[in-house]
């Protein structure tokens, strides 16, 4: 409980922080907007408040800023804003609506969570052929770690081409992005994971003459669990940004990244930000999913308390 | 004692090849070990001591001469399972309960769940930790876990018990009761023991032959055969006897130190 006062201090700084930088960010367009409307503004010429910097002109102009608070399409929105704004699209929304962050986000989820159990599968499996083989050590592992540097933006759209030309569309290409990216985390944990056991452990293995699957059933794979849960909680995290990346090329009009990108399309700054929330909740949410079934799982293992 | 030894070297050498050459960790190494003999090896680190046991254990391999465990290759010994080994750390798995961890041998050696659960109960009851199979080893003691690792070792009635340093990380009012408990653990199994250690009086305390080793190259430098009874209770460490044996394993650590 005593927590709870200084991390309200500091998110009430951040939300205060927020309110002030977006009187500078919108002030152009608000002192605009009120000379239209026939207040007093300084100075009177348009030409010359273009010219100016945004924070001289918002301190000369004290009385526009509540209206930097207010407008319908702000460089920067304000927290209510984008609450309003969030509330207004699911809550007031039907579900199934197009209008609704809610189906919108269910679409960029179900890719998200394909795409999670391809990554985490492929993760798995290369991990245990990497461990148990070196050619496949030193086959695999860079081609994993090459994979990785390449920019996700530039490789996305070629595979919704190339799986469009074979029929293939909607959530499964989407999925593989999201696996693309997420494998990789898996991959590293669990080689580590399924290594982590020290020399004496194998020894010991070796004096009671057991087989390669034994040690991997009994030793390596429970020895790894901790470092797979770790792991997934990257996996699934970047899982949800391949979805979302996935849906940014195609020009797709459902999911999360389709919101992001119709609102830049027509200005829409409060759903692009409202968007934003969406997919931070959605990780959050996903991330904490992960973290109470590894709580879990490795209390019924003994190895938390 | 006339046996066919149990575990028989014959001029064994193991040379570890490394970036600043050759190492010879053993270097004509000749011993036997009769059936029910308690052997302990002592010496400075780098003797060669844990190095002999694992080569009778075939985690490693020696480079010459010829050593058999119960008359077959070592590497035929293990695989029929004729040794338990302990290790200086328990090594038990902190995702099983004590129990489990017992029963890990048992399970790949495949016996039936019942005998597993017969065995499990018996060691435990051995090593004096029945009531603790439920535990998970993070809540025992250093030396409730040794002893754990002991049962283990026991669970599947391998004739030959090897033992390194298993009680070197305890402290020393622990490490006498389980010397005490391991004697009388060794009277009622009539194992052939295998036991590494830096302690003098451990040694002495434990054991009917006492292989005293130096490094550089590691070889054996006295073989003491112990005049102790073998009832002996923890105060025969102040007899006459158990001095006279102490002095003499002394004189051996130090004439192997002789030309450093």
């Amino acid at each position: 409980m005593r927590t709870i006062l200084p991390v309200a201090v500091v998110v009430a700084a951040i939300v205060a922080f927020w309110y002030l930088a977006a009187i500078p960010m919108n002030i152009h367009f608000a002192v605009t907007s009120a000379q239209r409307a026939g207040a007093e503004v300084t100075p009177e010429s348009g030409a010359e408040r273009r010219n100016m910097g945004a924070i001289a002109l918002a301190a000369r102009n004290p009385a526009q800023w509540t209206d930097s608070w207010t407008q319908a399409k702000p460089r920067l929105p304000v927290p209510h804003q984008v609450v309003a704004e969030l509330w207004r699209t699911t809550a007031l929304q039907h579900p199934a609506s197009k209008q609704s962050l809610v189906y919108h986000g269910w679409v960029t989820l179900s890719a998200t969570v394909v795409g999670f159990a391809i990554g985490t599968g492929l993760g798995i499996l290369l991990a245990i052929g990497i461990v148990h083989s070196r050619a496949m050590d030193m086959s695999v592992m860079p081609w994993a770690i090459a994979s990785q540097t390449i920019p996700i933006l530039a490789i996305a759209p070629m595979i919704i081409v190339v799986l469009n030309s074979i029929g293939v569309q909607g959530l499964i290409p989407k999925a593989i992005i999201s696996a693309y990216l997420s494998f990789f985390p898996v991959v590293v944990g669990m080689v580590k994971g399924l290594r982590s056991p020290d020399a004496m452990q194998f020894d010991l293995l070796k004096t009671y003459n057991a087989s390669r699957s034994e040690t991997f059933w009994k030793l390596r794979l429970p020895a790894s669990a901790p470092y797979l849960f770790a792991s997934l909680k990257v996996g699934i995290a970047a899982s949800l940004v391949g979805a979302i990346v996935g849906e940014l090329p195609t020009g797709a009009s459902r999911g999360l990244g389709a919101r992001l990108l119709t609102g830049s399309y027509y200005g829409q700054t409060v759903q692009i930000w409202s968007a934003l929330f969406a997919t931070a909740i959605l990780a959050a949410a996903l991330v904490a999913i992960v973290a109470g079934i590894e709580r879990a799982t490795l209390k019924r293992m003994g190895l938390a308390t | 004692m006339t046996q066919v030894p149990v575990i028989e070297s014959k001029n064994l050498d193991l040379t570890f090849e490394t970036a600043d050459g050759p190492v010879a960790a053993l270097k004509d190494v000749s011993l036997q070990i009769g059936a029910g003999e308690f052997v302990s090896f002592i010496g400075p680190s780098g003797c060669g001591k844990t190095t002999f046991l694992r080569c009778v254990a075939a985690l490693e391999e020696p480079t010459g001469g010829s050593l058999t465990v119960n008359g077959m290759s070592p590497e035929e010994a293990r695989k029929a399972r004729a040794y338990g080994y302990v290790f200086q750390a328990a090594g038990l798995y902190p995702w099983r309960t004590i129990a489990k961890n017992i029963r890990l041998p048992l399970e790949i050696m495949g016996f039936s769940r019942a005998e597993q659960e017969e065995r499990v109960n018996r060691v435990l009851e051995l090593v004096d930790l029945a009531g603790f199979g439920g535990k998970y080893p993070w809540q025992l003691s250093g030396g409730m876990q040794q002893r754990a690792s002991i049962a283990r070792a026991l669970s599947f009635d391998a004739d030959i018990l090897l033992m390194d340093e298993p009680f070197g990380a305890l402290d020393e009012i622990v490490r006498d009761h389980l010397n005490e408990e391991l004697l009388k653990l060794w009277a009622r199994t009539g194992k052939t023991i295998g036991f590494v250690t830096h302690s003098i009086p451990e040694a002495v305390y434990l054991s009917t032959k006492i292989v005293v080793m130096s490094p550089r190259p590691g070889r054996i430098t006295d073989v003491i055969e112990s005049t102790l009874p073998q009832e002996r209770p923890l105060d025969i460490r102040d007899t006459p006897e158990f001095l006279e044996i102490a002095h003499r394993v002394r004189d051996g650590l130090r004439a192997g130190h002789a030309y450093d």
